[in-house]
């Protein structure tokens, strides 16, 4: 039974051997020579011809049984090694994982942009054409079709850089509703317009003024249109820039292009409405013109004013702008300091 | 304007505090710029009587006074003022006291004599010394002698009256008078305005018509009139009259003049009075001034004339119509007769005058916003009669009149369903007609219609809009509902090209520039560089400084000034592009500029900074080059896009610059700046691009196009080669392309090498080229051929050695 005794030498030794096994290349090694061709497992059984016949088949089942357990077993030691290198591996592989991403090249859209654009998409939603209008304007649309005659007291409010005495940078975007007026084909509905562009005052720049800046100009035509839609139509600019617990309220004032007039406030930003220094304890804030469109600018731009009527407006998303992010320069909008326009996003 | 809160309580009666005033006026009728007291602030300041004054035994100009302040003892005050004078009531700032800009009163020594206090001037207690009148310039000032020892001094001088500054808009010169106020502040409150002029009868015993004449063309002056006072005793005028001027900004000069600023500021006309005995004829005329007339004014300027302004003249100019009066004929302590003017002086003239003249005074300024045409001979004849109150003159009979026009009430017909359609109320006619009598209108109703008598104080209603504003604000704004107007429905949008301009702002974002905003208005020097085209310059007919002169023709320039000023900030990178118009001229003769929409871009540094992970890379032709290609993809322009070397750009390097041309046309160019030029704006190497995003816009775009993504895999095949280093990657592109058979998709260089193992004039280059057969799967003898003709046409074309 010499040969019986090997196998289980075999067996026993093979079995610490896998177990003590610490990499891969071992127990390839241990595999070929157990289980291999020439392993001793194969060796061990040149001597079953020795045995007799009867014994032969009961040996051949215990040499069987013995590859199955050692394979088994070296699988099993292999999975093991996989897994106690891989958890290595991984150990290995850590970082620290509160070191910086990578720097990925990222523009930043300029903050009266996107004010500009925040208004327009307010207007679009409601129906509204946006219009681009010439920068280098006429006096007469600057001017004379906004109910600003020559040597009209309220010129002096808009200091004019000219070209020629009858070619001007605009002071204002209400051109473009002289413009619109005179274009619109009132028979296919009403004008409904916003226009937002470039203005220049002959000014000394300062903190508060700027000799460029920008306008949205708003204009309402139609046969029925009135002072409470022109209210609730800045409520709703209103609560969509800012938020809806900014009040509007409108106060009388004077342009020559509409009548009536009126200023629009809104829920002073600093103290919400309690009073403070940058209200001047009224709690309001000064933000836009509007009115009523006078009848003369209808007139002289062909429209009928006995039919036709409705409200117009002009905001300032510089003055926005340096209300809504408290920038207290109006000049820091045109420096474009990285610094300042990557603060927007 | 200053107004004074307790003067319109006189008239009107008011249950608001001054603050909540102001709060009112803000909301029905014009916008205050500021509420105050002249005594706000101070404190500590009261009447003192001196009993004696000793010379200072060390300094030539000060006194030792003993003042009376109402306390047990006199206290000793150091005054250096020259007019100090034994028994007057003075204003004495006691120790711990607050003067003028906050300053603390302490007791102190000077010149080693202790001094309790200060005896102060009316600026040393907080008047603007424009207000203060001559007499008080040049020392201490005196109470009136029945004012009590200890008392603050600040009643005795008005200085507890809630002075309203109000801001006026040029539609509502109304309110430029106490009595235009007190009305709007009736109608405001639905309060009776109890506001009497009082004209007493003259006690002259002339005409005024034999003592002078006047003629006056109605263009310049459609009324004009005068009146006589003769035997005028000219002093300082009473201190209620004082304190009425100086708390609505005006400074007492003496009584006469006074009660023409008087009248100004509470009824609202401006007034003049001369010197009768001062003019050379008594032949007073309203008329354009002749070229070259010159007149020396009350200020004491010499000014010289032109036909376009307007003057009153007797044989010579003696007054600016309007404006002010001449030196000449000027109220002086001396003068004996007077002649009042009053008139209204047309708006335009005096508006023009006053620019020119670069005198702008409160008579201007309500000739401008017009002045009440009904109430001219009122106010003259008030005038006269404080004359005979104030110093004891003998106002004469009668007026003259220049000019005179007849004055009456303006009528508007309104309805009160336009002025709901209008405000989007539901007013009731009585509300409405209710809202018309509190402002003082007459109103005829007839039904729904009404006939509204606008009085002639309220000058500046004069269309049916106007009253509808009248109605807005009296009604109150706050109670005019909000609503969305309700109109056949229209559809929104922006117009196709801001919709391309916005994509083009977003797209270069994503690629990591940054949008700036510079000024339109530039150098001229700035104004001209980097064109894309011929133009000529467009220049501001009255620039303000030479930076903002001229209009640009390009945007680079800007951008490149902002470069500039970051890296002087220390802030290296700097990735920026612009996008706007620049205003291109034909020629000279072209008077208004085209607005051509342009987009343009400038990084300096690189793109992303160094990092622990990463190192910068420096930004060069290629890396802007690639932003500008995929932003130019983003267009998805149906012609193709080359670029042309070019050195002819005095701005950019010479070569490292390409012109950019979609198909033949030019439409802008990109590479680096002349290191010449990022000197001289001080910025480190500068790549740059400018488009002609309008030419972009018009341009044929191809749209979103799908092509169906091939089922076969594709064979890859690299072509390296030497050739010439003139020949460039467009040239050998172009020949692969064109010799590359039907299954060559792509041809991309992949490397570029000059240097060792390379020979002197030569570079390597090499390509990836990629077929594909959409059919079928391509055989590998297939692309062998077809890179093998490839190859033979650039040894044979380009003289290339493959390798
Ligand atoms: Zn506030």
């Amino acid at each position: 039974m010499a040969l019986k005794e090997d196998l289980e030498q075999i067996k026993t030794n093979g079995l610490q051997n896998i177990k003590a096994a610490q990499d891969g290349k071992t127990l390839n090694d241990l595999k070929v020579n157990l289980l291999g061709k020439k392993g001793s497992i194969t060796k061990a059984l040149h001597g079953i011809s020795e045995l007799p016949v009867e014994e032969r088949p009961k040996i051949g089942s215990l040499a069987n049984k013995l590859r199955d357990e050692l394979a088994k077993t070296i699988d099993s030691k292999r999975v093991e090694l996989d897994q106690a290198a891989l958890n290595q591996k991984l150990k290995d592989e850590k970082i620290d994982v509160t070191l910086p991403g990578d720097s990925v090249p990222k523009g930043h859209p300029h903050v009266i942009q996107q004010i500009i654009d925040e208004i327009d998409d307010i207007f679009i939603g409601m129906g509204y054409q946006v219009l681009s209008g010439p920068e280098v304007e006429e006096e007469v649309y600057n001017f004379e079709m906004m109910n600003l005659p020559k040597n009209h007291p309220a010129r002096d409010m808009q200091d004019t850089f000219y070209i020629t005495k009858d070619i001007l940078m605009r002071t204002h975007t209400s051109p473009m509703q002289a413009r619109a007026l005179q274009k619109h084909d009132f028979t296919k509905g009403p004008l409904k317009m916003v226009s937002p562009g470039v203005v220049y005052r002959r000014d000394t720049d300062d903190p508060t003024h700027s000799h460029q800046f920008h306008q949205v100009e708003g204009i309402v035509i139609d046969k029925h249109i009135t002072m409470a839609d022109l209210k609730g139509t800045l409520e709703v600019m209103t609560h969509k820039l800012f938020g809806d617990k900014f009040q509007v309220r409108l106060r009388p004032s004077y342009f020559p292009f509409t009548e009536p007039s009126v200023e629009a406030d809104i829920t002073c930003f600093n103290c919400n409405g309690k009073g403070c220094d940058v209200c001047k304890g009224t709690g309001w804030i000064e933000v836009l013109g509007a009115g009523m469109v006078h009848p003369n600018v209808l007139k002289m731009a062909g429209v009928d004013s006995n039919v036709y009527g409705g409200f117009a407006f002009g905001v300032g998303p510089d003055r926005f702008a340096m209300l809504k992010y408290g920038v207290d320069d109006i000049r820091d909008f045109y420096l474009n300091d990285l610094r300042f326009l990557s603060q927007f996003d | 304007m200053l107004i004074s809160y307790e003067w319109l309580k006189d008239y009107v009666q008011i249950k608001l505090s001054p603050e909540e005033l102001a709060n009112k006026i803000e909301k029905t009728s014009v916008e205050v710029d500021s509420v105050f007291k002249r005594s706000d602030g101070l404190k500590k300041i009261v009447v003192g009587q001196i009993l004696s004054i000793k010379d200072h035994p060390d300094a030539d100009h000060l006194h030792i006074t003993q003042v009376d302040v109402g306390e047990d003892e006199p206290i000793q005050i150091v005054c250096g003022a020259p007019n100090v004078e034994i028994g007057k009531k003075v204003i004495v700032a006691l120790s711990g006291a607050r003067i003028a800009d906050n300053v603390k009163i302490k007791k102190s020594k000077m010149r080693g004599v202790e001094s309790n206090g200060m005896l102060c001037a009316l600026d040393e207690i907080g008047f603007d010394k424009s207000l203060v009148p001559d007499e008080w310039k040049d020392g201490i000032y005196f109470l009136p002698d029945n004012a009590r020892v200890g008392d603050e001094v600040y009643n005795y001088l008005g200085m507890n009256e809630s002075l309203i500054d109000l801001d006026v808009t040029p539609n509502r010169g109304d309110m430029l008078s106490v009595r235009g106020t007190a009305y709007d502040l009736g109608a405001v409150f639905d309060e009776k305005v109890n506001f009497i002029e009082h004209a007493s009868a003259p006690t002259g015993t002339h005409d005024t018509d034999e003592l002078i004449s006047a003629k006056a063309d109605p263009n310049l002056a459609p009324i004009y009139k005068l009146k006589v006072v003769e035997n005028v005793d000219v002093k300082p005028s009473p201190l209620w009259l004082q304190i009425k001027l100086w708390n609505s900004g005006i400074k007492p000069i003496n009584n006469v003049v006074d009660i023409t600023n008087f009248i100004m500021v509470k009824v609202g006309q401006p007034m003049h009075a001369y010197d009768l005995d001062k003019l050379k004829s008594k032949d007073l005329e309203v008329r354009n001034a002749k070229d070259g007339e010159v007149i020396t004014t009350l200020d004491g300027n010499d000014r010289k004339l032109t036909s376009t302004d307007v003057v009153i003249a007797d044989d010579k100019p003696i007054a600016l119509a309007g404006l002010m009066g001449g030196k000449d004929t000027e109220v002086t302590s001396g003068t004996k007769n007077i002649v009042f003017e009053a008139g209204v002086f047309d708006p335009v003239k005096t508006r023009k005058m006053a620019q020119k003249q670069l005198l702008h005074t409160d008579a201007s300024q309500r000739f401008e916003r017009g002045v009440d045409h009904g109430n001219v001979e009122a106010a003259l004849e008030y005038a006269a009669g404080m004359a005979e109150d104030l110093a004891n003159g003998e106002s004469e009979q009668g007026v003259v009149n220049g000019s005179n026009e007849e004055v009456q009430p303006r009528v508007i017909s309104i309805s009160s369903s336009y002025i709901n359609h209008v405000l989007g109320t539901n007013l009731s006619v009585k509300e409405i007609v209710s809202i018309f009598k509190r402002l003082g209108f007459g109103v005829e109703e007839s039904g729904d219609n009404l006939t509204v008598t606008v009085p002639t104080r309220c000058w500046d209603l004069k269309i049916d809009a106007d009253l509808v504003e009248e109605v807005a604000r009296i009604y109150g704004y706050d109670n005019i509902p909000s609503t969305l107007p309700i109109t056949q429905t229209t559809e929104g949008g922006l117009t196709p090209k801001q919709e391309m301009i916005r994509k083009s702002r977003e797209t270069l974002e994503g690629l990591g520039l940054t949008h700036a905003m510079s000024y339109s208005l530039t150098t001229q020097e700035k104004a001209k560089m980097f064109m894309l085209r011929a133009s000529s310059e467009t220049p501001l007919q009255w620039p303000m400084t030479e930076d903002h002169a001229i209009l640009r023709m390009n945007l680079i320039s800007g951008l490149l000034d902002d470069v500039a000023y970051n890296q002087a900030r220390n802030v290296l990178n700097v990735p920026l592009y612009e996008q706007g118009r620049v205003f291109y001229k034909q020629d000279e003769d072209q008077v208004r500029p085209d607005e051509v929409e342009h987009i343009a871009g400038a990084i300096s540094g690189s793109l992303v900074s160094n990092s622990w992970d990463q190192k910068a890379k420096p930004v060069d032709f290629y890396q802007i080059k690639g932003i500008l290609e995929k932003y130019l993809a983003s267009l998805s322009l149906k012609g193709h896009i080359t670029y042309v070397s070019t050195d002819k750009m005095a701005d950019m390097h010479p070569g490292r610059t390409a012109l950019i041309k979609l198909d033949d046309h030019l439409i802008g160019f990109i590479g680096e700046v002349h290191p010449k030029v990022a000197k001289q704006f001080k910025i480190k190497e500068t790549y740059v691009f400018e488009l002609d995003l309008d030419y972009l816009y018009t341009a044929p775009k191809s749209g979103q196009q799908y092509q169906k993504v091939g089922q076969y895999p594709a064979i890859h095949r690299d072509i390296a080669m030497l050739v010439d280093e003139n020949v460039t990657n467009a040239e050998i592109n172009k020949l692969i392309t064109r010799r590359g058979g039907a299954y060559l998709q792509d041809a991309t260089v992949f490397d570029v090498y000059q240097g060792s193992n390379v020979p002197e004039g030569k570079k390597s280059i090499a390509y990836s080229l990629t077929f594909e057969d959409p059919n079928a799967t391509l055989k590998d003898e297939t692309v062998d051929k077809a890179v093998d003709k490839i190859q033979k046409r650039l040894t044979n074309e380009l003289n290339a050695e493959i390798r």
